[in-house]
């Protein structure tokens, strides 16, 4: 069943998107006319086979690259129409990307790490510090702040990716494959804290995966084949019930991350 | 962001990297110091010639044997001879506007005291030359022309020689004896301390005799080394210049077609030759400075290129949490600007002692002056910004996605 959801305008609004890379006979149409809304508060997840296409388009959902054609509204805002500053400005406060090879600044410490996205949104020094270690310590990472990604599990760091993705209060939290570099433990801790996130923060999550165990854990599963999106449909009718059943309630949780 | 984060990132990527950012540096370095070392060479020489100028005085004209053209010397067989004692006092009596003219003949000789000796340059002179080259008595007395008549033996000595001399007594220099070339002269008096000449040369290392006395005692000559005319005036210098060419002309019974036996030169041009010398020096190794700065330069943009393919990645990330293309042109900017800042400064503590070990070394007289500082910091920024430019701009285009999936 679905749940309730905040406000009736769209978080994301998608029409006709596409995107072709190259031109000519070698041209490769990534995208071939992809129409999608998202709710403010909805748990998406992305399956469909490799090359279908999913990638490209969280790269523009991301506001990371621009579609060929079609219309993309981002809270009502026509993002095509944004210049480039504006786009960085929209990465910066309004999206959170968080990429399955976590992306950390391999020299600097997790807490810098975290700091980097309010560097660029001119957050001063004191409130970076506090918002950052804040952050680390809902990630449950907080004793680990001034370690470097080096010195973290895979599941850590994603962690701190998550936390740097959360650092401006972005809304939207895009992830494309977050958790295929990781074993299924740490693959369930990145879930549970995203369904905490999503749950008790109330921010919009879209999620990529390949793994149907790991769509299980959202509310709505968007399927992708050659370019085009072939089903939309609520969890419960897209993942079978015995696979859902693997999927801790959220007091059991709660429970193994405290 | 602010400029304390963009120095602290762009020094924590240089310190990454430090050999490669020392090595980096290198030529700019090198150029600063040399645009250091150029300049107070430079303005070390220039100063210490228009000291020696104001030492000498600028109205003094010096007149020599032999017809010496431009730069080269030719001279005839016998025109080294061509100047007489005679000559001196015709120019003081005939050559109108002229303050004083004094013969000055020259030669090297041990001279002793007691124990002592030193070896040490001895000028044969009239009373006129301390007038003519502006050089008070300290202590005692010059000779008289009553001495010169009478080929007295007496000697003034510099300041130097008598400190060397007679290092116990200070008053003792006045009325003692020395012996030159086995001739014992007694010491009448103690010449002011003139000091260094510039050019490493000490003035006060002289001891100045009557011009008769050096010719019949010491030296057998009976012509003049040299004939110094002082000008009453700085603006009398080139009407007396040419007085002293007609009249010398016609005492030496020179006909049309003859050249002259002598040459007169104005010691301001004299000076000037040597000017136009340290000014050549000068301008090589500001040359040298320039290459250096730009092969300095080439070095930065290299590395800075090579800096931004390797960090591609780390730039497609900061892009995608938000960095404007004007913040990775800064903070690429910034670091070019750092390394070459680094340098500089490096640069200039490596000029100033080169500088100082010229002039201890080489007794070059250096003036480090903070005008040739702030040019080679300035200039070692500049060739950060300008050679940092296009590797930050290369950054700053990139596109963020294809930044982020670079291998
Ligand atoms: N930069 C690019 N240049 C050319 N073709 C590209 C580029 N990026 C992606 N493609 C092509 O676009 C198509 C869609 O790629 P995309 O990465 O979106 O797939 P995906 O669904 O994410 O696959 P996977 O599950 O393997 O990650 C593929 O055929 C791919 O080869
Ligand atoms: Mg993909």
């Amino acid at each position: 069943m679905q749940r309730p959801v905040l406000g009736n305008e769209w978080l994301i609004d998608v029409r006709d998107l596409t995107k072709v890379y190259g031109d000519g006979p070698t041209a490769v149409h990534a995208l071939r006319g992809v129409s999608l809304r998202v709710r403010a508060g909805e748990f998406v997840a992305i399956m469909g086979p490799s090359g279908s296409g999913k990638s490209t388009f969280m790269h523009v959902l991301g506001c990371l690259d621009r579609p060929t054609s079609g219309s993309y509204r981002l809270a009502g805002e026509e993002v095509s129409r944004l210049s480039p500053d504006q786009l960085a400005l929209a990465r910066n406060t309004r999206i959170g990307f968080v990429f399955q090879s976590f992306n950390l600044l391999s020299r600097t410490t997790a807490l810098e790490n975290v700091e980097l996205p309010m560097l660029y949104a001119g957050v001063p020094r004191e409130e970076r510090l506090r918002r950052a270690r804040a952050l680390l310590d809902q990630m449950g990472l907080g004793e680990r702040a001034d370690h470097r990604p080096s010195e973290l599990s895979g599941g850590q760091q994603q962690r701190v990716a998550i936390a740097r993705a959360l650092a401006n209060g972005a809304p939207l939290l895009m992830a494309d494959e977050p958790t295929g570099n990781l074993d299924s433990t740490s693959s369930a801790d990145i879930l549970a804290l995203f369904r905490w996130l999503n749950r008790e923060r109330r921010i919009t999550i879209v999620l990529v995966t390949h793994d149907v165990t790991i769509a299980a854990w959202s509310d709505r599963v968007v399927t992708f084949r050659d370019g085009l999106i072939i089903g939309d449909r609520p969890v419960e009718e897209a993942v079978p019930a015995s696979v859902r059943a693997g999927v801790p309630s959220m007091a059991a949780a709660r429970g193994v991350r405290a | 962001m602010s400029l304390a984060v963009l120095l602290r990132v762009a020094w924590q990527a240089l310190r990454r990297n430090a050999t490669r950012s020392v090595l980096t540096m290198l030529g700019i370095i090198i150029g600063v110091g040399a645009v250091i070392t150029s300049m107070a060479i430079g303005t070390g020489a220039q100063a210490a010639v228009l000291a020696q100028i104001e030492s000498l005085g600028a109205n003094l004209i010096v007149i020599v044997p032999g017809s010496i053209t431009t730069g080269g010397v030719s001279l005839g067989s016998g025109t080294r001879t061509s100047l007489k004692l005679e000559d001196v006092t015709a120019i003081a009596r005939e050559v109108p506007a002229v303050a004083g003219a004094a013969p000055y003949s020259q030669t090297n000789a041990q001279v002793v005291a007691g124990g002592a000796n030193w070896y040490t340059s001895i000028g044969g002179t009239t009373p006129a030359w301390t007038t003519v080259r502006n050089w008070p008595v300290a202590e005692g007395r010059f000779f008289t022309e009553a001495e010169v008549r009478q080929s007295a033996k007496v000697a003034v000595l510099g300041s130097t020689v008598a400190q060397n001399l007679f290092p116990a007594s200070e008053s003792g220099a006045v009325g003692a004896m020395v012996i030159i070339k086995n001739v014992p002269f007694r010491v009448v008096g103690v010449l002011a301390s003139k000091g260094q000449s510039g050019f490493g040369r000490d003035q006060d290392d002289v001891v100045v005799v009557p011009i008769t006395t050096l010719q019949a005692r010491l030296t057998g000559q009976t012509w003049v080394n040299s004939i110094l005319v002082s000008a009453a005036t700085p603006d009398a210098v080139p009407g007396v210049v040419d007085s002293t060419e007609r009249l010398l002309r016609l005492r030496h019974h020179l006909t049309v077609r003859q050249p002259d036996d002598f040459s007169v030169r104005n010691i301001a041009d004299v000076q000037q030759v040597r000017i136009a010398t340290s000014q050549t020096q000068t301008l090589l190794l500001a040359g040298i400075a320039v290459v250096s700065l730009v092969v300095g330069g080439i070095g930065i943009m290299n590395i800075m290129l090579v800096s931004v393919t390797e960090r591609t990645r780390e730039i497609g990330l900061r892009m995608a949490v938000g960095a404007r293309g004007r913040d990775i042109l800064l903070q690429f900017l910034v670091e070019a600007l750092t390394l070459a800042s680094v340098g500089g400064l490096v640069g200039i503590a490596i000029g100033i002692a080169t500088a100082q070990g010229a002039s201890l070394v080489a007794h070059w007289p250096v003036i480090v002056s903070p005008l040739s500082v702030v040019l080679g910091f300035v200039s070692a920024a500049l060739v950060g910004v300008v050679f940092g430019f296009y590797p930050a701009r290369r950054a700053a285009a990139l596109d963020p996605i294809v930044a982020l999936r670079y291998e």
